[in-house]
């Protein structure tokens, strides 16, 4: 079982950081290898975020955090097309509900010229309930047009499928165990499924990341996990929340919890902020469910809560420096991308670029002239006209048969979803590739169908199926009977 | 001589009634509250020899499905339904398959036939 | 341009089925069902127990039994057409019906009328927000009792039940005949959500513990479900700090509560109930668009599936009534108003042609309570009158009002319950 392989650099961590940072030195020719330690990419902070592409006004002036907002926040816009990104360009607010937090806008409004920001203002209440008429209990609010919501687990995978079709290679279900040093160089690393020879890390392990480091000898920064909690709506119900992203105005802890729509027509509330021990740590409580529930209210007095479908938490990678940790550690051949809290998301292209240029300037590596940018369009069943649905299932018969009633998903979707590079093995990951199980049944009716699906197309026994992680079985053999005779 | 009323729920059909059942010396005497004679019926057997009727699955090759459903013709002794339900986990029948086709005769030698409630046709 | 239906009818359930006969009886030449699922027959070929159809076949069946009765009715009538594994996508005002299958591509159908009998589906965890981790093995009760009637694998084998209703209790049942331990089955509520019956002989006969009052506040494990955390709860609902006890399982089955699957209706603009989350709908069976029928679970959660059948063969009858032009115009709208006690009743209005019709309510109570009266009323003058001696919220009350009393009813009529 076990592998020997070589690489010149291993990225460690599947998220939204590092599957960018896999793209971006794939432009390079440069043999790069990520592991990732789940069954799936994605699986930690990148799938459990508020989703927003951050404008760019809250970090402090200079800081690693607004430098590559700003910056992340264009290669987005870029990158939409390229990639096929699942993104709508909804502009934020940050509403105000007193004198005292229509002064905090004003410091916004300052901060994000001094980022870069464009295109800022400040609205009075008339204009705020023009765009969401249920903010009624707002004074005014800052508008930042250049912010939007994103799919961030598509937007990890795109990055990662640009990369294989660049010839980077993804492992996953890969554990990285410590790493081999010659003469005080990184030399190697070892992993539960063998050794990578390998000149460069690039460690985006999200809330691991100090770990890692550590494994490496660096023990420079630690990172708190910092959980947060989020209730997600029926799309039926947005038209009682709201149509874009509001945050309040914010603390010195948190953007605040907010009200946000998502990219595919969902609203949800959250998220809070509590600092954990346990990095492992994913449940979700009944305080801080009503915590963000009474916190939402101050925004949208009357939340439609017979429209939640579902309660979520992840956590933030909260670096004890306060800024993000980008670039070479004192540790030759290794390099950081850790405490990529918010907005690290949209940062993430921008981290890429700057880990990317220093590796190439330190390894001397060349552009490949044939770097394929884009990825091929995939069809999404249900955003399509009526005469492209029927032209498609005259091509593949299996886009005639719906498995997720809820969002109208077909089995061709899944299929491909379960085939394509980086591909789904695990009933979650094709709930996240293709939103079968997402809507209001919560795969109530399509789970089981989906769990068959997989064990055909991956031709393994349904009770092999997974939800997501080891052992999470979906079912199990009928029990044979003790003495019966057949 | 021993004389106790019990509050009994009769369970054949949806309807549920309550009854008050009188039970004089393990026997029952009287039972009111039900709403026909499969009541009072129920509340006999129930004091004396309780049964009831046992649905369950079976195992079927060549059809649409990989499970048949079943049903017990008639009523089995209560104690002996886990014993029935363990032994028709390991019987696996044949499509074609017609409602009220005989998938087990005398189950367990209680006199009972179980049989299929629904078709499935072979393909 | 494709043919035009007399009838179309959306889901091939009971409802759908009976509604289909029902129109056939009545005279529909042309009548269409388009069900999802690979076959017809709805929920019920999966709910594979007894205590089917005592009321409409006047024979206890199981659920397949059922159905198939049903199919029976409607098979090789040259005016019924049936397409399964075939999903509506959209049902627009002008009755076009837009589905798709694998067999026949995408399908455009044209109907003079169209009937809605999609049924329900289940409350998730999401829904009534269980704190604790995500792992495999939280299902709802259904999901699990079609993995295991009909798919042939097990959801696990050692179970806590979140939820009394029927569904709950049955599962509680099936999943102790397939040798799995069930460890107990909590019910939020001071009382349980399903029929007696099913209380004595799917928990009493296996010696399940029912906890009324509890509910879970956590659910554990990574992989998999480990356990659950289990709290008493006031009469808020709210659970009692310091009453928490744990159960082990690797399993958790949800039964709490249906909600009618209704997408199609919003779609449509239907006007909706919000207690009922369905349609709203006069006794024909008609909403509020005309030409537009729903029926069964659509309308409003049933627990007899044999009420199911009564109400669809209504909304069959007058859907190929209206498809012939055979339907009276000229009738007058009486609105139905639940009172004291009463918290639903369908139809919410009644479409009343000049000497009146006869009628069915069905209802549900918002408490249970004993010996009560139900009265009818129109303003003070009561239509009709019966003693109940139980009346629970799980059980659904119909009563019939003589055509001759329908006549005498003003603009609006009471249905509630006296002490």
């Amino acid at each position: 079982m076990e592998f020997i392989k070589s690489a010149d650099v291993v990225v460690i961590g599947g998220g939204i950081v590092g599957t960018a940072v896999l793209r971006e030195l794939s432009k390079y020719d440069l043999k790069c290898i990520l592991v990732e330690k789940e069954p799936d990419l994605a699986m930690g902070t990148t799938k459990a975020n508020s989703a927003i592409l951050h404008a760019g006004f809250d970090a402090p002036t200079g800081s690693l955090k607004a430098i590559t907002n700003v910056r992340g926040n264009k290669l987005y816009h870029e990158l939409e097309q390229e990639l096929d990104l699942d993104i709508k360009w909804t502009g934020s607010l940050v509403a105000a509900t007193t004198d005292e937090e229509m002064k905090t806008l004003q410091e916004l409004l300052e901060r994000g010229k001094a980022n870069g920001v464009e295109g800022l203002k400040i609205l009075s209440r008339e204009e705020v309930l023009e765009k969401e008429k249920n903010l009624t209990s707002v004074k005014g609010a800052l508008w930042a047009p250049s912010a939007g919501v994103c799919w961030p687990f598509g937007a990890a995978l795109a990055f990662a499928r640009c990369a294989v079709q660049n010839g980077a290679e993804v492992i996953r279900d890969c554990r990285v165990l410590g790493f081999i040093k010659e003469d005080g160089r990184i030399a190697g690393v070892e992993t539960s499924k063998g050794v990578i020879r390998t000149k460069y890390v690039v460690n985006a392990a999200g809330v691991y990341a100090d770990e890692i480091a550590k494994l490496a000898g660096d023990e420079s920064f630690t990172i708190t996990p910092r959980k947060g909690e989020y209730i997600l709506f029926d799309k039926t119900a947005c038209s009682s929340l709201v149509f874009g992203v509001v945050f309040p105005t914010p603390t010195k802890k948190s953007k605040g919890i907010l009200v946000c729509t998502t990219t595919h027509g969902n609203t949800f509330i959250g998220p809070n902020a509590q600092d954990m021990e346990d990095k492992d740590d994913h449940a979700v409580t009944a305080e801080g469910m009503n915590e963000i529930i009474a916190s939402a209210r101050k925004l949208i007095p009357n939340l439609p809560m017979g429209a939640a479908i579902t309660e979520f938490s992840g956590l933030r990678a909260v670096s004890s420096t306060g800024d993000f940790i980008i670039g070479a550690s004192a540790v030759a051949g290794l390099y950081n991308a850790a405490g990529m809290q918010s907005p690290g998301l949209t940062a993430a292209p921008a981290v890429a670029e700057m880990l990317a240029e220093a590796i190439v300037k330190d390894s001397g590596a060349q552009a490949k002239a044939d770097f394929k940018a884009k990825l091929p369009k995939k069809h999404i069943f249900n955003r399509l006209n009526w005469d492209k649905q029927a032209e498609l299932i005259k091509e593949n018969s299996l886009y005639g048969r719906v498995i997720c009633r809820c969002e109208t998903i077909t089995e061709a979707e899944i299929v491909e979803a379960i085939h394509e590079s980086c591909g789904a093995r695990t009933v979650d990951g094709v709930k996240r590739r293709t939103r079968a199980g997402m809507g209001r049944c919560q795969g109530g009716f399509c789970g089981p169908r989906v769990t068959q699906i997989l064990a055909r197309e991956l031709n393994i026994p349904v009770p092999e199926v997974l939800k997501e992680r080891a052992d999470s079985h979906m079912f199990y053999e009928k029990n044979q009977a003790q003495g019966g005779e057949a | 001589m021993a004389v106790e009323t019990k509050i009994m729920n009769c369970i054949m059909c949806p309807l549920g009634c309550e009854m008050t059942v009188t039970i004089e010396d393990g026997a029952v005497i009287d039972v009111k509250g039900n709403t026909c004679p499969r009541g009072a019926q129920y509340a006999k057997d129930e004091v004396t020899a309780p049964k009831r009727m046992l649905t369950s699955t079976v195992g079927i090759k060549g059809g649409l499905l990989p499970l048949l459903p079943v049903v017990s013709a008639a009523v089995l002794p209560k104690g002996k339904i886990l014993e029935c339900a363990a032994y028709l986990r390991n019987v696996t029948v044949q499509a074609p398959i017609k409602t009220g086709d005989v998938v087990v005769k005398d189950i367990l030698g209680l006199g009972v036939d179980i049989v299929a409630s629904r078709d499935m046709e072979k393909i | 341009m494709n043919q035009l239906y007399d009838v179309i009818i959306v889901g091939g359930g009971p409802a759908g089925l009976s509604a289909a006969y029902s129109a056939w009886e009545n005279g529909a030449k042309k009548i269409i069902i388009i069900e999802r699922d690979r076959e017809l027959g709805g929920i019920l070929q999966q709910c594979i127990h007894n205590g089917f159809g005592l009321h409409h076949f006047k024979e206890e069946l199981t659920g397949p039994g059922y159905a198939h009765r049903c199919i029976e009715l409607i098979k090789d009538k040259p005016e019924i057409e049936v397409l399964v594994d075939t999903m509506v996508l959209d049902v627009l005002r002008n009755k076009t019906v837009i589905a798709v299958s694998p067999a026949k591509g995408l399908l455009q159908l044209e109907g003079k009328t169209v009937i809605l009998t999609m049924g329900c589906r289940e409350r998730t965890r999401g829904a009534i927000r269980i704190p604790g981790e995500r792992p495999a093995g939280v299902f709802t009760a259904g999901a699990a009792q079609r993995m295991v009637n009909m798919e042939g694998y097990l959801p696990g084998h050692k179970i806590v039940i979140l939820g009394s209703g029927d569904i709950g209790l049955i599962m509680a049942r099936r999943m102790s005949l397939e040798g799995c331990k069930v460890q107990a089955v909590l019910e939020i509520c001071p009382f349980s959500n399903g029929l007696t019956r099913n209380i004595v002989q799917c928990l009493n006969d296996y010696d399940i513990p029912l906890h009324l009052s509890h509910t879970i506040v956590k659910i554990h494990g990574e992989g998999r479900v480990t356990g659950v955390t289990v709290s008493k709860v006031d009469e808020k609902m709210c659970p009692i700090p310091g009453t928490e006890f744990d159960i082990e399982c690797d399993t958790v089955l949800l039964s709490v509560g249906l909600i009618p699957e209704n997408e199609l209706s919003r779609g449509l603009m239907l006007e909706m109930h919000p207690l009922t989350s369905g349609p709203v709908v006069d006794q024909h069976r008609q909403t509020s668009l005309p030409g537009f029928y729903a029926a069964g679970n659509v309308v409003h959660v049933h627990d007899l599936v044999d009420f199911v059948s009564e109400e669809a063969e209504i909304a069959g009858k007058f859907a190929a009534l209206e498809a012939q032009g055979k339907l009276d115009k000229n009738m007058r709208t009486v609105k139905v108003n639940p009172i004291d006690g009463v918290r639903t009743c369908v139809p919410q209005k009644l479409s009343l042609p000049q000497g009146g019709e006869k009628a069915k309510l069905f209802m549900r109570v918002a408490a249970p309570q004993r010996k009560v009266r139900l009265e009818v009323k129109s303003g003070d003058t009561v239509l009709v009158s019966r003693m109940l001696p139980v009346a629970k919220p799980s059980e659904m009350i119909a009563v019939e009002i003589p055509a001759e009393k329908t006549a005498l009813m003003g603009d609006e009529i009471t249905v509630g319950l006296k002490q």
